[in-house]
Order: structure tokens, then sequence, then C-alpha cells
């Protein structure tokens, strides 16, 4: 009987059709400018869905993403990046001979950049996730300066605070969409999983999970290792999408951007961390007037403030907190919207 | 390397890493009644800063008037974040008190940055504090000096107040259980508010002597002087507030005394904490002087 397909499943195939239209759509019909964004938003939603999972699916207050995206975005672009254009944009220091021998194809650059990120997590993991606390945020803030801090002490293989330049530009929307697409899948499948329901007894109680024989460290390991994976191919097509990375680029603020996303979204929920990124990144395109000078009904001239979107964005998110803690979605999916409908539920 | 040099690096070490010292203690206090990463901790210490130098700069105040309109600023300010933000969610899910003081300390950083400028300001350093002493060879300013006589004064103020006044008592309860506490009376949100304004108000001083000695004060100095102070804190163990200042002190010589021997390394100044931080979590979690907090509840 493998082969007769179940109502919710027509959905579901329904919803991976559309979008694989809406990206061809996109790809072939939209101006550049809309692209741009697009692209944009897929690898947010990349890095918001994976985010989400250990920070709203397990409940493990995390703030890595930007540590994880640079490292991609470096493996990513080492690999792209032939011989002679990196011997030719190397200033400070010569590369090492390994850092020119580097070089793959697009899938396997991806695949390396998810891979070694993924891996510097599991290293973390040990230290963080065998003591309870919530030492994991504090140690992946850190992470976070510690690799723009090596990024910078290592010109032979980073090129320095100079970044690297001219990256083939491989990423489109086929590739950008396509990846999120399958990270949502991936997501959704892991969460939906036994591993899954593991992650949300670890976030509703550490005890009783452990009670239940949860092996808790394995889990958040796991969970923790997933995120840096995705995080890592996000950085990886951020990387081919800007052609040019350099450590500050990876600042706090893009975790902080995430951390909105998926508190507005609905900690927990893989379609409120969707809906969130589209909400963020087009609401973050429109609010760049607060950063330009403002002429308040032609009576008061204020002076350009840059940074004054991030100051509405950290008001959001403390609002938010405060009286909206479920955020849009809640811990509810796409498909409880449905049962709710039906009157299932 | 002589004996000089080496006790020239003593001392410098000594005074950086009295300055963690007074971060940490905040830390470790929040930490001890909330269970709260206060990640807004730093930025208080740089509101801190920033209150001296409009005080000298701006409001032509002598030095001390203007620490303590630091001070008595940044307790409030610490108060008041206890009360807007932490307070309505001592029921919520940790998590949602951990994305809250991860808002708040973004929302300082950025709006100093937006209304004062991204851009170090100068210090106005008073004569008499960078007044160079030399003792038998060894140079420091009178600043660098009193930064340690003061974290130890404060340390014994600050340890007196624990364990030998009733609202000590009370914060030393609050550790162990916030419902008994409340059963016996006490108001467990005031005590909570008070530990707040201590802490702050110690930051306030740890920021106040580091633009002293490293005279400028920008928005995003509160950054990484926070994470280094927490570091120290879990090396002193989290929760004990004599573990802090110890803390501090081992992470402020680690840097000052590495960089000496092998300024190669020069670079890696900032990671050290961070190593700490990590073997600390890895072979000790409860640092040097702390105690186990998960067991403690049991």
């Amino acid at each position: 009987m493998g082969f007769i397909i179940k109502k919710d499943q027509w959905i579901n195939l329904a919803i991976v059709a559309a979008t694989l239209w809406f990206i061809w759509f996109a790809q072939t019909h939209l101006d550049e400018y809309t692209v741009r964004i697009l692209n944009n938003i897929a690898i947010f939603i990349i890095l918001a869905v994976s985010y989400n999972l250990i920070n709203g699916v397990t409940g493990q207050f995390s703030l890595e993403p930007n540590g994880f995206v640079a490292i991609g975005a470096y493996v990513a672009a080492l690999l792209l990046l032939d011989a002679d254009a990196k011997e030719y944009q190397y200033d400070i220091e010569s590369p090492y001979p390994w850092v020119l021998a580097l070089q793959a194809n697009f899938v396997w650059a991806l695949f390396f950049a998810g891979t070694f990120s993924a891996l510097l997590a599991l290293a973390l993991s040990f230290p963080v996730f065998r003591v309870r606390g919530d030492y994991l945020a504090i140690v992946t803030l850190g992470f976070g300066f510690i690799i723009r801090i090596l990024a910078i002490n290592n010109p032979e293989i980073t090129n320095g605070s100079l970044g690297l330049n001219d990256i083939p530009e491989f990423s489109n929307l086929y590739w950008t969409g396509g990846v999120a697409l399958l990270a949502v899948i991936a997501i959704l499948n892991i969460v939906d999983s036994k591993f899954g329901r593991a992650m949300k007894a670890i976030r509703d109680d550490e005890d009783a999970a452990i009670a239940m024989g949860v092996n808790t460290f394995k889990i958040k390991t796991m969970a923790f290792c997933t995120s840096a994976f995705l995080e890592g191919v996000g950085g990886g097509l951020l990387a081919a999408l800007l052609t040019s990375i350099s450590p500050d680029l990876f600042t706090f603020f893009l975790t902080f951007q995430l951390l909105i996303i998926i508190v507005l979204g609905g900690l927990g929920s893989t379609t409120g961390a969707i809906i969130g990124t589209v909400l963020v990144m087009g609401g973050s395109e429109w609010m760049r007037f607060l950063d330009e000078p403002m002429n308040i009904f032609g009576i008061v001239e204020t002076p350009a403030m840059p940074g004054m979107r991030m100051v509405v964005f950290s008001i959001i998110l403390i609002f938010v907190m405060l009286f909206a803690r479920e955020g849009i979605m809640g811990k509810r999916e796409l498909k409880d919207l449905f049962k709710k409908k039906r009157g299932e539920s | 390397m002589d004996f000089l040099t080496f006790m020239q690096q003593m001392v410098n070490g000594f005074s950086l890493g009295s300055m963690y010292a007074l971060i940490a203690i905040g830390y470790t206090m929040v930490y001890g009644v909330l269970r709260l990463i206060n990640f807004a901790h730093g930025d208080i210490m740089m509101v801190g800063a920033f209150l001296g130098y409009f005080g000298i700069a701006v409001l032509d105040l002598p030095f001390a008037a203007a620490a303590l309109l630091a001070v008595v600023g940044s307790a409030t300010l610490g108060m008041l974040t206890d009360k807007i933000a932490y307070k309505p969610l001592r029921n919520a899910p940790k998590i949602s008190l951990l994305i809250t003081a991860i808002g708040i300390s973004f929302f300082l950083e950025n709006a100093f940055n937006v209304f004062f400028g991204g851009v170090p300001r100068a210090f106005p350093v008073p004569d008499y504090m960078s007044h160079i002493l030399n003792l038998g060879g060894l140079v420091f300013s009178v600043s660098s000096l009193l930064v340690p006589i003061v974290t130890l004064i404060l340390l014994g103020g600050i340890l007196w107040v624990l364990f030998k006044t009733k609202y000590g008592m009370a914060i030393r309860a609050l550790a162990f259980d916030v419902n008994t506490v409340n059963l016996m009376g006490i108001d467990a949100n005031r005590i909570i508010m008070i530990v707040f304004g201590m802490g702050s108000a110690l930051a306030a001083v740890g920021g106040v002597f580091w633009a002293l000695n490293y005279p400028t004060v920008e928005p995003m100095m509160g950054v990484l002087i926070g994470l280094k102070a927490f570091a120290a804190a879990v090396v002193g163990g989290i929760g004990s507030v004599t573990g802090a200042v110890l803390g501090g002190f081992i992470i402020g010589f680690t840097e000052v005394v590495v960089i000496a021997f092998m300024p190669e390394l020069g670079g890696y100044k900032d990671a050290f904490a961070f190593v700490f931080l990590i073997l600390v979590l890895l072979f000790k979690p409860t640092g040097i002087l702390g105690y186990d907090f998960e067991k403690s509840r049991f």
C-alpha cells in the first residue's frame, strides 16, 4: 500500500510543487533587485529554520549563527577560488601551499562548509552540554568573536581583514531556493521523528526527559550539529552570492536578526521561522528610511541616524518577549492550522 | 626578563584583573539569585563609563561627583531593567528571560551608538589620576593603583552585606529556593532588585576605572569586557562573590603576563578568557569556589 498518497501528503506535494514553480518563475521573470532580495530571504530561511531547531525546538539558548555562517562562508570561498585568484589577492601574507591547493566544485564546497561547521559544533558540545545551565549562550557568543579574531590573525589562510574577493557567483535562486526547500523538509522531518520528540521533551522539562531515558547530551549535540551544518551551508551560499567576504560581515547583528526572526515567528515553529524571515527581511528593507534623515511634518528635520533600525529591532524583540511571547505561530506548524479549521485538533 | 619587569607586569595584571573582578561580581550575584546570564551587564558598565564621561566633560563636575553620578545612574538603570524587562518574566521559560536580556543589551549598545556616535571619545582623566608614581623602578599611574585597592574594599563591603546583614541572608537564601524565601515573608522581588542595584553599581565603578586607565569610552566597549568578566565569574565559580574576584584576577593576570612573555600572541589577547571558560566547563564546571547549583536545589 506504499503508493497510496494520503490527503496530508497531497497538500505537502502541492506546496513543494508551488515552491519549485515560484523559484523557476522568479529566477526567469523577475528583475535583478527582487531576485537579490529573494536570494537573501532563501538563505535566511535556511539559517532561521536551523537556528530554530536548537533555540526553539530543543530550547537551548544559543547565539551561534554568525560564527558558523562565517566558517561556512570561508570554507566555501577557499574551495571555490582557484589558485591563481588566491595568489593574486593575498596581499598581507602569501598563502600556505595547502590553501592554494584547496579546490572543489560548488556542491562539494557547500558540503564541506556544512561539515566543517558541524565538526566545530561537535567540539563545542562537550564543554557546554555536559553541564546544566545556559553556558551554550555565552560560549557561542564568545565563539563568534573568536572566529573573527582567528580570521583577522591568520592572513596566510583568510587574507586577514581584507577578506576574500572575486568568489565565483554560483548562487542563484535555483541553488538558494532549492537548498532552502531541502533544509525545511529535513528540519520538519527531524522535528517529527523520535529525535524531534526528544528535543521537545528536553525543552519542556529536562528532568522529565532524563527520567524517561532520553540521553540529553546526545540529543542536544545532534540538534546543535544539525543547526551548525545547515548554517555552514547557508554561509557557503552567502559567500557565492555576495562574491566577497570579510571578517566584519559576520557580526553579532546577523545572529540578532535571526533571533528576531524566530522569536517573531514563534519559537519552535518552522512555519513561523519562514514567516518571520519574510517579515523581518522585508521589514528591514522597508525600515531603511529610519536610518536616513527625516523631515517630520515639515517642522523638525532629524539628521541621518545610522543604526536606528537596530534600536527599533531590539525594542521589537523585547516587546514581543514581554507581551506576545508566543510570536505569530506559537509552536504550531502549517498543518496544525489546517487541522484547526477542520475541527480535528 | 628581569625581576623588575616581571613585577611591573604583575602590577599591571593586578590592575586589569580588578576591573574584570568588579564587573564579574554583578554577573555572579544575578546568576546566583535568578540563574540568569545577564547579557546587559557589560552594557550597564558601558553606561556607567559614559555617565562618568558626561559628568566631567558636559556637566563639568569634579571627578568624584561624576563617579558618584555614574554609580547611582547605573544602579538605577540596573534596577529599572529588572523591573521592566525581567520581573514580568519570572515565571516564563528561562529562554524568554535570556532573549530579553540579549534584547536589552543590543538596545543599550545601539541606542548609545545612534545618539552619541560610535567613535571612541577621549575620557577627561583628572591630572592627579594620571600622575605617574615610581616606586623603586615600578612605574604606574595613580588610577591603576587605585583600582585594586577600591576593588578589595568593595569586595569586603559586599561580603559584609552578604554574610552580616539580614539583606545578605535573604540574598543567600534566594540562591537556594525562591519559593521558600517568599514563604518566609521576604519580598523576593525586592531582594532581586537590590541585587541588580548592587551589581550595576559595581559595574559602574569598573566602567569608570576602565575609562580612567584606557582613557576612551565607546558604545561597544561593554561587549568584550562583559564576556571576559562572565568568563571570570565562571572560572571563580559562578554564584561566589570571592570566586568572581579571584577569577577576574586570574584572567587579568593571564592576559598581561602571556602578552609580556609571548608578544607574538598579541592578536589573540581577547581569546584567552574564552579558552579559560571552555577549560573550566570541561574539567571543573563549578569553578574554583562555586558550588553545584543544580544539586543545591534539591
